[in-house]
This record gives C-alpha cells, structure tokens and sequence, in this order.
C-alpha cells in the first residue's frame, strides 16, 4: 500500500534532530487550537465555499459549459484556508494550475472567478485566460500558470520588492509534490533564504504528480525537510486539518511579516478530484482515495472538533452551508449569462 | 497494393514508436505521464494514463517500463539528459508534454543538443526526437496552445518536422527516430483525431521535403501544420468562384523545401503562406522573403501572410475562434493577392 505511515497515524515522527532551519513534522490531532474563536467561522465559511464552488464548476463541465479542461481543488480546501486566513489584502500569492481555491481563500470575487471559468467578458481576466491562467492584482493574486514551477520566482521576486519597499507584506507560493521537482524550486528557495525574503511556500503534497505517484518521482517523501539544506525553517502538517495548516502557516507569515525569512510549509493533503475533470485515477489505490474522502474530510473533521469542542453551534455551521449555497447558485448564473468577450478587443494590452 | 487503412493521427504516432522501439532496442522513451502509475505496474496499475492524448497508451505494458520511462515536473533535467544519452549508444524519444514547455528545455536542447555536432565537426551528434505538441482551438488557454516551431526552426542544429495528416505524422516521426540528428516534431493537438490511411509497415517520409497536397494554378498556399486542413476547405470555396489555388504542405520548417515551394510559386505567381501561429519574425515571414528572393520574376502580386495576431492564445471560446486563422481568412488573402475583390466574412 502506497500511503505513508505517518498520516493519520497520530505517532510522533521518528528521525530528525532540530536542525539550524528548525525542521520538523507537526502530526495530526492539534493538542490545542491557536486559531483564534472569531476567526472559526471564516476558515470554515471559506472551506465550504470552495468545496461548493468547485462542485458546482464540475458539474458545469459535464453539462459541457466549460471550455477546455479544469483542474479542481476538492479534498484540499483546509490548506487555502488555513494559509490565507492571516494574509492582509495586499499581501501576495502566486498559484498553480489548480488554483481556484487558493483565489476563493484570497478572496478573489466569485462571480469573477466563475465567469473566467466559463469565458465571459466578465472574468478575472475577461475570458482571456481561464480556469488556469487566473490573476487578480486587486487581491494580491499575482496569477495562477499552466507551467508548472512558474509560480517560484514570482514569489521570490513579489518577497523582494516588499522587503526592498518596506512595505510589510508577504508573499505565499502555493505549490504541488510534483513542482518541487522543477529547477525554478531550488532557485526560487534558494534566492529566499539566502535574501531573507518574506515568502512562505507552501507545498500541497497529494502523493501524485497528475499520474506518477509521489514514491517514484520522489526518492525523500518529507518535503519539508528540503528546508534543511537551504537552512531556512521546514515543517510539515497534516494538511487534512485547517488548525493544524492554520497554525503553521500563521506562524510563518508573522515571521516573515517581521523579517525573519523564508519557511517552506508543507501540508499533507489529498485530491478528491482528479488530476482535471474526467480523469479515471487508475493510478490510485481504490483504498487509498476511500480512507481520505470517508475519514480525512478536512470539512467533516472541523465540524466534529468544533461542535465536540463546543465551539461553535450547529445551527451556525448550518446557516454558513445555507448561505454558501445560495452564493454558488448566484455564482453559477452569474456566470452562465454574463456575455462573451469581443473579438474587437483581441490585440488590447499587449504592450 | 493493399486495402487502404484508415487511422487516427494519434494512433498512427503510436505506431510510429512501437515499430521502431521493437525494431531498435536501442531506443528509450522518456516523458512525463506517457505512462502512468509509475512504479505500480507489479500491482496492475502501470500504463494508466498513456500521454496527455493518449498517444502512448499501451506502450509501457507492451515495451516494458524499462523502455518508456515517466519523468518527474524536471523538463531541462531530462531533456538534457535525453540528449546527451543519445550521444553515449541510446537512441532517445522524449516528450515535451505540450511546446509551450519548450522554455524550460531551452538551454539543453538549444545551447545543449543543437550545437554538439558543429563543436565536435561531426564527432558527435544526438541522436534524439523531441516529440511535442503544438497549437490551439481546444480553449486549453495561453500557456497550453501556443505554437512555436518557429523559434525552434530559427534555431541552427536541430531539424524541425510538423506532420499535418496521419500518413506524414507515422513517416515522419520514424524519419526523425532513425535521423542521427536532433529533431523536434511537433504534433498537432487538434489533430489527434483526424483520420487518414497510413501503410501497416514501417516508412520513412523524408524530413526537409514538402508536400503539394492539391495542385492548382492561380495562386500558392504554402502551409504548416493544421493550416493545411483549413487551405484544403479554401480551396474548396475558391473553387466555386473559378480560382485554382495550390496548397503546399511544408511538413518540416527546417530544412525547409525551398524548390518546391519556389517551383510552386514560380509556376502560380501568388503566394500565400497560412500559419496558426503570431506573425512576428515567424516561419511564414521566412518563406515570403525565400519568395521575394527566388521567385521575384514570377510573383504578380503581394505575397500575403495569413497569421494570428500579435497577442497570447486567449482562452475564451468566442476569442479563440477569432484569434486562428481559418479557411475564410486564407480566400480572403489569395483574393487580395489576386486583387480580386469579393472577400469572405
């Protein structure tokens, strides 16, 4: 069986002294929630919208509205929560091609996002570059690309200019198990430690590189421990868990706020989905994919910690899943009847 | 003479690589998800994606895993190791899962591959395909549809071929395998599953040479690749108004068929040159100077490039549509070179 033995498990990780960069491995089962209580409603508000919306995207594409092909981000909603609920408007964020969760956490307007799913003139980009090639400069969203390893750089340069400006933001860098692999990873980590920049990667590692499972194209599996060798903070959480994901990455982000340099977070998730809309995932273990939707819902999990906990009513939780749902329904006509882009403006913005 | 078999484009690029892997063991197959699975094929899950199109499907389970290798997201690592495997006894296909990509390889294939034969004078070449894919009319966005053969051809040291129907996508590509040169081919991702008879056995269609697809006498369409379908459905309505065009398929930019296309233009006196690609500094700009040049004392009329604009491939289906070019535009562009009036919308 492919899965790793620590997810999930509960057990401490073996192996790892704390090193110079301080990387280590958080596990599962937070002894205690640092997110503070006025902000549970957001982060769970945020994780249903974006497992609303990108349910509703997908049956938009098998009603054969979407043109071309999207990439979903089912199964990972805790991770673009967690990260982005301590972000400031202007801090940024460079996406992948399976960024429109990482747009909604952004707060990104969903109307716009859809309606660039879908093409229409009012879109994020007016149509121009669809579900992969997102950018909302307004919200920090430097843009999500269909090159894998494009979002490197930009971070590291978006870091740059706010240390250089003074400015206090921060940028995240959203990327996959598989971009690791990219030589723009080690360049991009490598300018971040070395110029203390404020940049926090964040690495959804889901085990699979669209179809190569992560134990072939990856001989060391903990990625968090790339950190070492860069000699900058690495640590790895149960991306499953939006407490666990939250308290990480909120604390990367003030650390970096405050100059104190790069982290490389990763976050151990899983992709309900597959790699786009119609994939069969014959590459995966039927065991596998039920264990992650049936027990590691990270939407499920909050519900249950916070309603055991007493933290939050179920009549709330109920009224969030109510509200988000009337929203998406909005979205998605929106959407369907904002109109497509001219042709008469082709050639604008070039240069 | 046999019956004529009809396959897909796809289909017959896979058998291109079958043929020639199991006639050669020297050959490896590298690329990302040409397989799938990889390192689950003990427990029945190898072989489970088989290429962005499923061109490769069945390829690792009928060659082995040994043979057609996925790669990880490290485009210059492999591509360069690809290459230079290729000058130490492997023959070597790698897979560029779509041009746009091509950046990313860049250095080893251009600075890299392209120049080892010219260092060494001969000494050393590399014996390597670049398989990719080009071009739009999927929606599949800007970073997923561009066409860019024409860099690549610029560029001194490696061959480049772009088949435009199934028979010259299965002779060119074993043409580029058994070729001691670098070539990169790249395929047409809107032409996967175009269908069109393609010989069971083996054959080579020489790389450099064109194709003159349909004989005419008023003017000459030269093009590359899916423009090749869009100039044959131009004649098509040419036709009716009394003009003979003739198309001429390019099927490799480098080196490129320069007397047939001057023959071909010497004997018509127009040109036209239809390409999906933007038109700045592009292959078809390279072909009406080889037309002002040696065709100067035939040419009656301006030489028309028929191109997408200067701007990326937009994503959005009305966009899209307007941004390639297509039949309409290429009866409009021989009637101007024509100075007939009379244009299609």
């Amino acid at each position: 069986m492919g899965q790793p033995a620590a997810v999930g498990s509960g057990s401490e990780a073996a192996g790892g002294s704390e090193t110079a960069g301080g990387s280590k491995r958080r596990e599962v089962c937070q002894m205690e929630i640092s997110m503070p209580a006025e902000k549970l409603a957001s982060a769970y508000k945020t994780m249903v919208t974006i497992r609303k919306a990108e349910e509703a995207f997908q049956k938009l594409f098998l009603e054969g509205k979407v043109p071309g092909f999207i990439h979903l981000y089912l199964g990972e909603e805790a991770v673009a929560a967690g990260v982005c609920l301590d972000l400031r408007q202007d801090d940024f964020v460079t996406s992948t091609h399976r960024g429109h969760g990482h747009f909604i956490a952004k707060g990104a307007d969903l109307k716009k996002i859809a309606a660039e799913i879908l093409g229409k003139e009012t879109g994020l980009c007016r149509g121009r570059g669809g579900s992969m090639h997102m950018t909302d400069v307004e919200n920090g969203l430097y843009g999500s690309t269909g090159i894998v390893g494009g979002g490197f750089p930009p971070a590291a340069g978006l870091a740059l200019a706010a240390k250089k400006r003074k400015t206090g933001q921060v940028a995240v860098c959203f990327c996959g198990d598989g971009s690791v692999n990219e030589g723009t990873f080690h360049e991009s980590i490598n300018l971040a430690a070395i110029w203390d920049l404020p940049v926090v990667f964040v690495c959804e590692n889901n085990l699979y590189a669209q179809s190569a499972p992560q134990e072939y194209h990856q001989k060391v599996r903990d990625i968090y421990r790339r950190a070492e060798g860069y000699g900058i903070p690495g640590i790895s959480v149960d991306g499953m868990d939006v407490f666990a994901v939250y308290d990480a990455a909120a604390a990367a982000v003030k650390r970096a706020r405050e100059g104190g340099g790069p982290t490389l977070l990763e976050c151990r998730t899983y992709l309900f989905s597959g790699h786009y809309v119609g994939d069969a995932k014959a590459y995966r273990y039927p065991e596998e994919m039920r264990y992650y939707q049936t027990e590691r819902d990270c939407i499920k999990l909050f519900r249950e910690r916070v309603s055991g906990e007493g933290l939050m009513e179920e009549s709330e939780l109920a009224a969030i899943d109510s509200c988000v749902e009337k929203e998406v329904g909005a979205v998605v006509a929106f959407a369907e009847t904002s109109p497509f882009p001219s042709e008469a403006g082709l050639t604008q913005h070039v240069y | 003479m046999s019956e004529e078999r009809i396959i897909t484009y796809a289909q017959a690029v896979r058998e291109a690589m079958i043929q020639e892997m199991e006639r050669d063991e020297e050959i490896l197959f590298l690329g990302q998800d040409i397989s799938g699975g990889a390192g689950r094929e003990a427990e029945g899950m190898g072989d489970t994606w088989g290429g962005s199109f499923g061109v490769s499907r069945g390829m690792s389970t009928r060659l082995g895993a040994g043979r057609v290798m996925d790669c990880p997201l490290s485009e210059a690592g492999y591509m360069g190791a690809a290459a230079a495997a290729s000058t130490a006894g492997l023959r070597v296909i790698a897979e560029l899962m779509f041009d746009d990509f091509l950046w990313l390889a860049g250095d080893q294939l251009f600075n890299g591959a392209a120049k080892l034969k010219y260092l060494s004078s001969g000494g050393q070449s590399c014996r390597l395909t670049v398989r990719t894919v080009t071009g739009g009319g999927l929606n599949a966005g800007m970073h997923h549809s561009q066409s860019l053969y024409g860099p690549a051809a610029h560029m001194p040291g490696v061959k480049v071929a772009i088949p435009a129907t199934p028979y010259d996508a299965k002779g060119l590509l074993i043409a580029a395998i058994r070729d001691d040169d670098p070539v990169i081919v790249f395929e047409n991702k809107a032409l996967y599953g175009v269908k069109g008879p393609v010989p069971e056995e083996a054959y080579e269609v020489p790389i450099g040479r064109a194709r003159i697809a349909r004989p005419g006498t008023d003017a000459t369409v030269v093009t590359i690749s899916r423009m090749l379908q869009e100039a044959l459905e131009a004649a098509d309505r040419l036709e009716k108004r009394g003009i003979s065009i003739e198309v001429v398929d390019c099927r490799s930019l480098s080196p490129l068929d320069e007397e047939t296309i001057v023959a071909s233009v010497s004997r018509t006196g127009h040109l036209v040159v239809a390409d999906e690609a933007s038109g700045r500094c592009g292959a078809a700009a390279d072909i009406a100077a080889l037309a002002a040049d040696r065709a100067i004392d035939f040419l009656d009329g301006p030489v028309k490039l028929v191109t997408a604009p200067h701007a990326p491939v937009p994503f959005s289906p009305t966009l899209e549509k307007a941004y390639l070019p297509h039949a309409g535009n290429i009866v409009n562009a021989v009637m101007e070179s024509l100075g007939l009036a009379g244009s299609e919308g």
